[in-house]
Formats: C-alpha cells, structure tokens, sequence
C-alpha cells in the first residue's frame, strides 16, 4: 500500500524556541552602553530586548536563549523578572570565542533541538512590528527548513539582496552590495528554522549569512517573508534615532493609546510624541514631532525637543534645545543650552547653562562646561573594553 | 590755569572698512558702544578737563553724517565748544591737524593741545597725561600702554628712560620686537613749540612728527594702567562694550540698568527698549533704542542695535545684532569671545548686519551677515553675502 506523503498533515507544532543573537558590548551605542547593557537599553520608553521577547511571548515563544559574549549581572536580574512575568525560561548562552553568527546556534543546540518545533532566530539590534505569528504560519505553510524576512530598501547596493526564483518565495541566491539592480529586498535579520538546520552548523566560527543561508537555498530549503510596515537597524545613534521615528510612526498609525495626545496637550508639536506618565513636563515647552520623555524626567519652561529621546530621570532646563540626540539617564541639560546633531550623552552627564553640543559623544559623569562645536569623538566599531567596567 | 583744547581724529568713510558690516549702516565715530557712540567716550572725558575750552572733530565724513551728533553733545556739554571740521580729502593723520591750525589755534589760545584718535577704547587719562605734561620740558606727551610681547609689534612702539618718561625711541609696527609699550592713540603737544608746521601734503602723526620728536629727545610718554584696546574690527566693538560697560558700573552707575535675578550687571538698556521680565540680560550687554527682548530670552556679552525683535526663548552670545533685525524663537546667534591675536580666515565674535532676519530654531555661529539677509539654515563659521 502506498501511503501519500502529501496526504500527512504539514509539520503543527508550535515554534516553542527562539534564540536572540545579542553578541557584544555594543560599541556602537556608546556612551550609553558604558552604563547599560545594549538589550536594556530603552527604545522608545521599553527596554530593546523587551520588545522582541514580548512579540516572541506573543507568537507562543517558551524559552529564548540570549546568546552572548558576556553576562553581566544587571541583565541576568532583570531578565529574571521578565520570566516571572511572562511565565518562560530565558537562558544565557556565552560564547567563550566569537561564534560569528552561526556558531551561536550550535552552541545553543541542547536547547533549539529538544524537539521538532521549529524556533526563531532574531538580531537583537532590530526594530521593527516583529509579525512574528504570520511569519511562524508562512513557515509551517511552506514547509522548508527555514525563512527569512526581509525588507524592501529604496537603495539595495548597501546590503545584501535576497532575490527569489520568479513567482515564488523560495530563495534562489543571494547578493552581496550589487552593482546592478537585482532586487530590492534585503534580509531583516529575523528568520524562523527547523531543528534540521543545526546539522549544517559546527561550533565554530560562521556566518549564517554568508556559510549557512547559501547551502540551504541550494538545496531550495530557504524562503522569503515580505517584513509588513518599518524596519530599522537601531545599533547605532544615529540609526537608533531614525528607528524611534519610525517607531513612534506607527504608534500614531496604529492610534496607540501610549502616544500624548496633542488635542488634551498643548505643549504637543506636531504628533509622534511618547511621553511616560511619571515624566513632569513644563506647559511652557514645545515638544515634538518624534520625541520620546523617560520616566521621572523633567523638561523646564520654555524647552524645545524635537527628534530626541530623553531617557530616564534626565532634567532639561528651561530654553534649552534640543533635536537629534539622545539625553543620557541622570544627565543635566542646562538653561539655553542647545545640544544637536547626533550628541549623545551617557548617564549623569551635565552640561551647564547656555553652551552648544554639536554632534558630541559624552562619556558617563561627566561635566560640559565649554561649548562643543565640532563633532569630536570618533567612532571605532572593535574596541573592547573590560565588562568589569559597567558600573550597575 | 592754562586753556587747552582737545581734537578728535574720526577719519572717514574709507576707514574702518574691517567694521564692516557694521560700518556699512552706521559711520565708525557714531557706532553704539555701552550704549553711546564710539566717538562720545573720548567726548565726554575730555569734557572733564579743567581749562579744556573746546574739542574739534576733524575728519572727512560729510557734514550732515555728524550733524545730528554734534548737536546733541553741544546740548550735554554746553560748557565746551564742539565742532566738526571736514577734510576735503584724506591729509593723513597729522595733515588734518595742519590743515586746520588756525581753527584749533584761535583764541582763547590754547596752551596744550590733545589729540585723540577715536578706534581706541580706554579710560581716556587727559587730566594725568596733562600733569606729566606739565613737570616736563618736552614738546609732547604721549600716552604708552602696555600689550603682551606676542602682540606688541603690531603697534607704534615705544622706548621709554623709565626715570624720566623721556622717549628715548619710537617704531612703527617693528620687524622685531622692540618693546612692550606701545602707542595708545592719545597725545598732548605744546602750543608754543607747534609741531604742526609741515606742510606737507599727507602728513602722518606717528612717522612724521613722533619719530622726529623722539630722536630729539623732546617728547615723553605717560604709561596708562588702566584699560585700553584698539576697536579696529567688529569683533573688538564687543570688547570694548564690556571694558566701557564695566567702567560706568563705577562712575555712573545710574546710566545702567539696575541689577536683579535677570538682569546681571553691567547692562545697559536705552528707555526705549521692551524687555520681558523673564528675559536674562547681562553681563556686558547694550541695548539700543526701540528693541524688543522677547520671553526667556538670553542676552550676554552683546550690542543690539536699535529696533531689533529678539523673539522668545532665543539666545544671543559673543554678537553683534545690528538694526532692526529679527531674531526668531529659540534661534541661537552666538559667537567666541574676540581672540588676543586674530587668526586669518577665523571668525570669532558674529555679526548681523542690518535688517538680518534669523528664522526660529536656526543657529548662526561666528558668522559675518551681510545687510537683509533671511537665513533659515544652520550656519557657522561663514561670511553670509
């Protein structure tokens, strides 16, 4: 007798597993990562990781493994009671070597591989509406190995393109910065995998991208996922601003009920605004569009904000303006001052009464008493530091 | 006592072109400083001389740019004559004094002559410098001020025999340094021993009668102490407001604004001015007739000239806003403090020139604006045409 394959039903089992790859230090996001690990670092008033492993918990996520290079003791508290609230287990997974990312999988296998379900795979510097129950269905539906979302970009040649076999989702090769136009999808850094696929990876080091993704697309195994609404690689300040927009975007598309409502707030400029309820602002300010206030910050009389975060605690004095930078937890600003471009100040920075802060990088604690005109600290994407350091 | 008389040397509109933008609105003698023109600090102090009889302002601007001046200081100073003397063409900064010799030496005669040039800001010592005078047998006496060596050779330098006060040599702006003490701007001469009979056609001050009187041993110098700088740049208006500012806090206090929470002293602010109470002014603040201070503004270490709106929340640093320009909300015009020695291509102290329209929110940093300009970007470190 022959029995139809066909005729069995398509994998059911719930994704119970997801592993978030949150590597390093998180160099990028200095000065706030001197203070802070980069997960807990809050995008648009919520911890970063906090938005993925709620949207996880959501799509029926049980235990998520953080794959890491270090385990500082502030995250391992924090996270313990995000698994009592959520009811899942959350486990550290540190590599004693750089794995790349592919490696991090291996390393996880006890855990990814307990049984048949497939899991997620998720870049933790990521923002975006994380659909992560339509993607778990797309998978179960097509039922290949894994899937990746992807995003549409206006300019591809940057990044990698994914590009598909004509009038299917099934990927057919990948495109590293092309110089001609191929497609203008590119992977989001979010993708869903049968347990089969840790028999491609060895514990080494590897890039899923580059190692992993291309064997399983030769073997037609590998599909896409149009990522609906925004997208955004928020490792950077710059970037991390640029995702706070969009963030914020689709809060007011979606009329969330977080947002300040400018029709009850006069002090509201042009929408997008996402104020905590413990933060005091001055009526006298004018705040906004795309702004986020912390909790227990204080804006004074007379302040401007715009494209800004301000995060916890954080006092702006009266006159001071600000737009295109982040205001570190604890930090000062002081009266008249104006801080733009890019500035970026750690936790308990103070920068005095009536100065200029242009595109500057402010190291936690310290005391800004002359005008920052030019932008100064540069940027090196591998300087590591000793995880000893932070100071929580 | 003896008469003296005192005579302003103003130059014209061909000078003072490094006061531009300023300078292209408002002629040098009469620009606002501390909340009078250049030209009334030397004036007034003159006024203070006892036996001082008459000032006489020679230059070559048109008589009607000084007018309205000389009749208002004839009112504040009834007691001194004041006149305007126009060159027909620049003579130099002696030939002017030799052109008009007869004017200046009419009766009363005057024993000693001042002769004052107006781009300098200083406390204007003439009573002092009048004393030494009078205990020497020289023809002249100059007023010396000290600079730091680093700047020294961009002036008149002087050699002095420090028992006597005798100069004992004197070079303008020197290949080497030569000394420290330099020529303030300030000199006395003897009527009798009249220096001013060369009748050549350009005659200068410092080359054509200084040196000459130096190698003849017949001038002396009298050393200032107290403040001093040169106002040849816009930058050095802002200076020279502060040391002005600074120095009517002690003499005459009441022509200031008085202190409070907002208002840091020294600030001057004309009647004609509309200050909002939460508006911070000072220190070193002047401002002119008809302008409008904003809420939450911030004002220090400026001059805003007449009829200019600074709207609310904006901030005004290190600047010069000429006449009747508009500053918008929360816009920043802000500029470094004037560097001791200039550096080429660096723009320190930002001026607007007039009718300047800055829009809300933008920022203009050591910048030179040209007159009705409207920016609505960024800008720092320019000359905006």
């Amino acid at each position: 007798m022959k029995i139809s394959t066909t005729s069995l039903p398509l994998n059911p089992t719930q994704p119970r597993y997801a592993l978030i790859l949150v590597g390093g230090f998180g160099t990028r996001l200095r000065p706030l990562t001197l203070s802070w690990p980069k997960p807990l670092v809050e995008f648009c008033n919520k911890a970063m990781i906090l938005h993925q492993i709620e949207a996880l918990v959501k799509a029926g996520v049980k235990d998520i493994v953080l794959a890491v290079n270090y385990r500082p003791e502030v995250m391992v508290s924090v996270l313990k009671k995000t698994e009592e609230e959520f009811g899942i287990n959350i486990h550290f997974s540190v590599e004693t070597e750089p794995l790349g990312t592919a490696g991090p999988l291996a390393l996880a296998r006890d855990i990814l591989g307990k049984d048949d379900s497939p899991f997620f795979v998720l870049n933790s510097d990521v923002t975006c509406v994380y659909p992560f129950e339509a993607f778990r269905d797309f998978h179960i539906a097509h039922g290949a190995e894994g899937s990746i979302m992807v995003t549409k970009v206006a300019e591809p040649s940057a990044y990698g393109v994914v590009v598909t076999k004509p009038g299917s989702t099934v990927i057919d090769r990948f495109v590293e910065k092309p110089v001609e136009f191929v497609g203008n999808r590119i992977n989001a850094g979010i993708y869903i995998f049968n347990p089969t696929v840790l028999n491609r990876i060895k514990l080494e080091p590897t890039s899923i991208e580059k190692d992993t993704f291309p064997a399983i697309a030769a073997d037609q195994q590998l599909h896409s996922f149009d990522l609906p609404g925004f997208w955004m690689d928020v490792g950077q300040p710059k970037d991390y601003l640029s995702g706070t927009c969009l963030y914020l975007s689709h809060l007011t598309s979606t009329h969330s009920p977080l947002l300040t409502d400018p029709k009850k707030n006069k002090w509201v400029y042009g929408g997008n605004v996402l104020v905590d309820p413990s933060a005091e602002i001055d009526p006298t300010a004018v705040i906004g569009p795309n702004v986020v206030i912390g909790p227990d910050a204080k804006i004074g009389p007379g302040v401007r904000l715009q494209r800004c975060v301000i995060l916890s605690n954080a006092v702006v004095r009266d006159h001071a303006w600000i737009a295109n930078s982040i205001i570190g937890w604890n930090s000062n600003v002081g009266r008249w001052t104006r801080v733009e471009n890019i500035t970026v100040l750690g936790d308990d920075v103070t920068i005095k009464d009536e100065l200029y802060v242009n595109g500057a990088s402010v190291l936690p604690h310290k005391s800004i008493s002359t005008s920052i005109t030019e932008p100064r600290i540069k940027r090196r994407e591998s300087c590591k530091i000793d995880p000893s350091y932070y100071p929580h | 006592m003896s008469v003296s008389k005192g005579v302003l040397l103003i130059g014209g509109p061909s000078k003072g072109t490094r006061m531009r933008p300023l300078t292209l609105d408002c002629p040098k003698p009469l620009l606002p400083i501390a909340g009078k023109p250049m030209i009334w600090h030397p004036l007034s102090a003159f006024a203070k001389v006892p036996g001082l009889t008459e000032v006489i302002i020679i230059g070559f601007y048109e008589d009607s740019v000084m007018s309205g001046f000389i009749k208002e200081v004839k009112r504040e100073f009834p007691n001194i004559g004041i006149s305007y003397l126009r060159e027909y063409k620049a003579l130099g900064t002696a030939g002017g004094l030799y052109h008009f010799r007869d004017s200046i030496l009419r009766p009363p005669v005057p024993q000693n002559i001042f002769i004052c040039n107006i781009d300098i800001c200083s406390a204007f010592p003439f009573q002092e410098l009048l004393q030494l005078h009078s205990s020497h047998r020289g023809v002249g006496t100059i007023m010396g001020v000290n600079v730091k060596k680093e700047t020294a050779q961009k002036y008149g330098c002087i050699v002095t025999e420090p028992e006597s006060s005798l100069m004992v040599h004197y070079v303008e702006k020197p290949d080497s340094w030569i000394s420290n003490t330099v020529n303030g701007g300030v000199y006395l001469f003897d009527k009798s021993e009249d220096p001013l009979v060369k009748p050549d056609e350009i005659l200068r001050l410092e080359q054509d009668v200084i040196v000459p009187l130096a190698a003849a041993k017949k001038m002396y110098v009298y050393e200032c102490k107290d403040f001093w700088r040169q106002i040849k740049t816009a930058a050095s208006a802002v200076t020279a407001n502060s040391l002005y500012l600074t120095r009517i806090q002690k003499t005459n206090p009441d022509f200031l604004a008085r202190s409070s929470p907002n208002v840091i002293s020294p600030v001057y602010i004309d009647s004609s001015a509309t200050i909002d109470p939460t508006a911070k002014i000072g220190p070193n603040v002047a401002i002119g007739p008809g302008v409008t201070v904003g809420a939450g503004v911030r004002v220090k270490d400026a001059i805003i000239l007449e009829g200019t709106n600074l709207e609310q929340h904006s901030c005004v640093l290190n600047s010069i806003v000429g006449a009747n320009c508009n500053v918008g909300a929360w816009a920043r015009v802000d500029g470094k403090p004037e560097p001791e020695t200039d550096v080429k291509g660096q723009i320190s102290v930002t001026i607007l020139a007039t009718e300047v329209s800055l829009a809300p929110e933008t920022l203009v940093r050591s910048c030179i604006v040209l007159p009705n300009k409207s920016l609505n970007r960024n800008s720092a470190n320019e000359v905006l045409l």
